[in-house]
């Protein structure tokens, strides 16, 4: 057997160092390298790890501008077979919804495929919502919150997915999409030679007209989108007293008062 | 006469076990304060297993005109294509303007696919809804691990927005107020599902629902530093969290985990020690009424968010705190 994996991938910017504008909101993309969304690398891991048992092919797919094939192909350094990047203007400024559709058409037309795997949600968007929503579009079930991946044969496949009140163990046939948390394993890191070898090898572009007969062109980038960005603003800060002590004496005097203001002792 | 409505508000309430997660009340807060805004009709959607009448009239008294209840074995677990066929179906016949669901874990595995489903937009993980001039709503959500707030429209209906928990306001429960039942047949879906097969940890902890937490980071240094903080967070009624390292480390289980890929808490008093505040971990607590940082390093980032710092070793500060309330504690008896 070999199955069929898909990981969607989304680049983002390195989170610890962008920096946004304060006055418009806006992102400071040149202030930060981009790279592959850190919970989708824990969904190439779960693939490459599955492959490493049963055998496989694993397709990364991503939407993004065209520098968007360089997290492909660090995709491909870490385990992708292949890589289909969906770059096109139109695609451009889409919301989940948009987001997912397009996606969903693109994995239409490739085809054949018994599992996909996503992260949990990206560090920019934070929504985790395109998982789903890809999964209701291909009309496949999907597993969310999955912290192990217990099993899986030819046939199906044993997660356990975190809910608010309990672990539940799930059982589901292919295909099926499955997010993983950053519990699911320890990405590992690419060899050189790893990266050599992506370097080389090709990372498909499909625009939109690559997806013709799968895409109503109507609803894919901003114009597709239900939902817009109305404005943005950097939250402001909540005032606090930022009272630092480096005497412990002291400090410790206005800390018992706190907790007494607060009724706690 | 029956009083007319220009807008239709839905919430889907969730009912766990015996009772409704307190997400559904806070949903029906904001819910209320929007239908009056919006002269509309607030209504609450109960789909789990063995409700009980009780519980659907609190869903009244907190403000829903109409409840839509769904009683069957299919919603005894979270089991999402269970929920979004009979969702989908009543949303479909009823039409509402907004649909309001908890940001949950299990909320925000549901809504996408129902938003998909109906072909509308979905903001994620909401901390305000308002009304504008204009009557639309604006959804406003932290994006990019907090650093940035979005206010988001939806130019299609209905417009779903997943809610933050511990964010909305409780309304006020008033036994005055009457609203009607409507009990709906649960239909099974046909279409290709998954299978539950087992459902094990059932947690206890639940960090966001805590009024103090004690936090510990790398700077414990050991599993066992954990031992401290509980007796601290004991003192002061609190439950014991932490920082990603020792969760990672093994030193403690990921349900005491805050920050952006744990949890997001919100409590009375956040007191960290030795964790230095990497931004995911000032995402999931920034917003605590009251941050106590302790840490042998002045520049630590966790410093600039917090009221009261002290610059020092927990291992000495924190055993001195706990002897101090303890006096405290004797002198008032």
């Amino acid at each position: 057997m070999a199955l069929k994996i898909i990981v969607l991938i989304k680049q983002v910017p390195d989170i610890e160092k962008v920096r946004f504008d304060v006055e418009t909101g806006r992102i400071d993309r040149s202030s930060a390298p981009a790279e592959i969304n850190p919970f989708d690398l824990n969904a190439l891991e779960a693939a490459v790890q599955i492959k490493e048992k049963v055998g496989g092919h694993i397709i990364g797919l991503s939407m993004g501008p065209p520098q968007a094939v360089s997290a492909l192909k660090d995709a491909m350094a870490r385990g992708a077979d292949e890589a289909i990047l969906l770059e096109d203007k139109m695609f451009a400024g889409a919301d989940t919804w948009a987001t997912s559709y397009t996606l969903a058409a693109a994995i239409k037309k490739i085809g054949v495929y018994d599992l996909i795997l996503c992260g949990e949600k990206t560090v920019d968007g934070d929504t985790g919502q395109v998982g789903a929503e890809v999964a209701e579009q291909l009309n496949i079930p999907h597993v969310y919150y999955v912290s192990r991946i217990v099993d899986f044969n030819e046939k199906n496949i044993t997660v356990v997915s975190e809910m608010d009140d309990a672990s539940y163990t799930i059982e589901a046939a292919y295909p099926v999409l499955i997010s993983v948390t950053k519990d699911v394993n320890k990405p590992r890191l690419p060899t050189l030679k790893d990266k050599l070898r992506a370097m080389k090898s090709e990372v498909k572009v499909w625009h939109a007209s690559d997806l013709d007969g799968f895409v109503d062109l109507n609803c894919v980038g901003y114009f597709g989108s239900p939902t817009n960005v109305h404005k943005v603003v950097i939250p402001q800060e909540r005032y606090r007293a930022g009272k630092i002590f480096r005497n412990l004496d002291e400090g410790l005097e206005d800390i018992l008062n706190l907790l007494r203001d607060k009724r706690l002792i | 006469m029956e009083k007319s409505y220009k807008n239709k508000i839905f919430v889907l309430t969730e009912f766990r076990g015996e009772k409704f997660h307190p997400i559904s009340f806070e949903l029906l807060g904001k819910g209320k304060e929007i239908a009056e805004k919006l002269e509309g009709e607030l209504c609450a959607i109960v789909m789990g297993n063995h409700v009980s009448r009780d519980s659907c009239n609190a869903l009244i008294y907190y403000g829903a005109e109409r409840v839509f209840l769904y009683d069957s074995q299919l919603f005894s677990e979270p089991n999402v294509i269970n929920f979004k066929h009979n969702l989908v179906k009543l949303v479909q016949e009823e039409k509402p303007d907004i649909i309001l669901i908890g940001a949950t874990h299990f909320g925000r595995s549901l809504a996408p696919r129902v938003a998909a489903a109906l072909k509308t937009g979905l903001t994620a993980d909401c901390i305000d809804l308002e009304v504008d001039e204009k009557g639309e709503l604006i959804q406003i959500r932290p994006a990019f691990t907090g650093n940035i707030l979005a206010h988001i429209k939806t130019k299609t209906k209905p417009v779903m927005t997943t809610v933050r928990y511990k964010v909305m306001n409780v309304g006020k429960m008033d036994l005055e107020r009457r609203g009607s039942i409507i009990v709906r047949e649960a239909e099974e879906p046909i279409e290709r599902n998954v299978k539950f097969v087992g459902k094990y940890g059932v947690r206890k902890l639940n960090i966001a629902d805590a009024e103090v937490i004690v936090s510990g980071g790398r700077g414990l240094g050991s599993p066992e530093g954990f031992n401290l903080l509980k007796e601290l967070a004991d003192l002061l009624g609190g439950v014991v969290g932490s920082s990603r390292t020792p969760v990672d480390e093994g030193w403690i289980g990921k349900e005491h985990q805050v920050g952006f890929s744990g949890n997001t808490v919100k409590p009375k008093l956040y007191i960290a020690c030795g964790i230095s505040g990497s931004p995911q971990h000032l995402a999931g607590m920034k917003d605590s009424e009251t941050i106590i940082a302790i840490n042998v390093d002045p520049s630590a980032p966790i410093f600039k968010v917090a009221d009261y710092g002290i610059v020092g070793d927990l291992y000495q500060i924190i055993p001195l705190m706990i002897k101090e309330i303890k006096a405290r504690k004797v002198n008032k008896s």
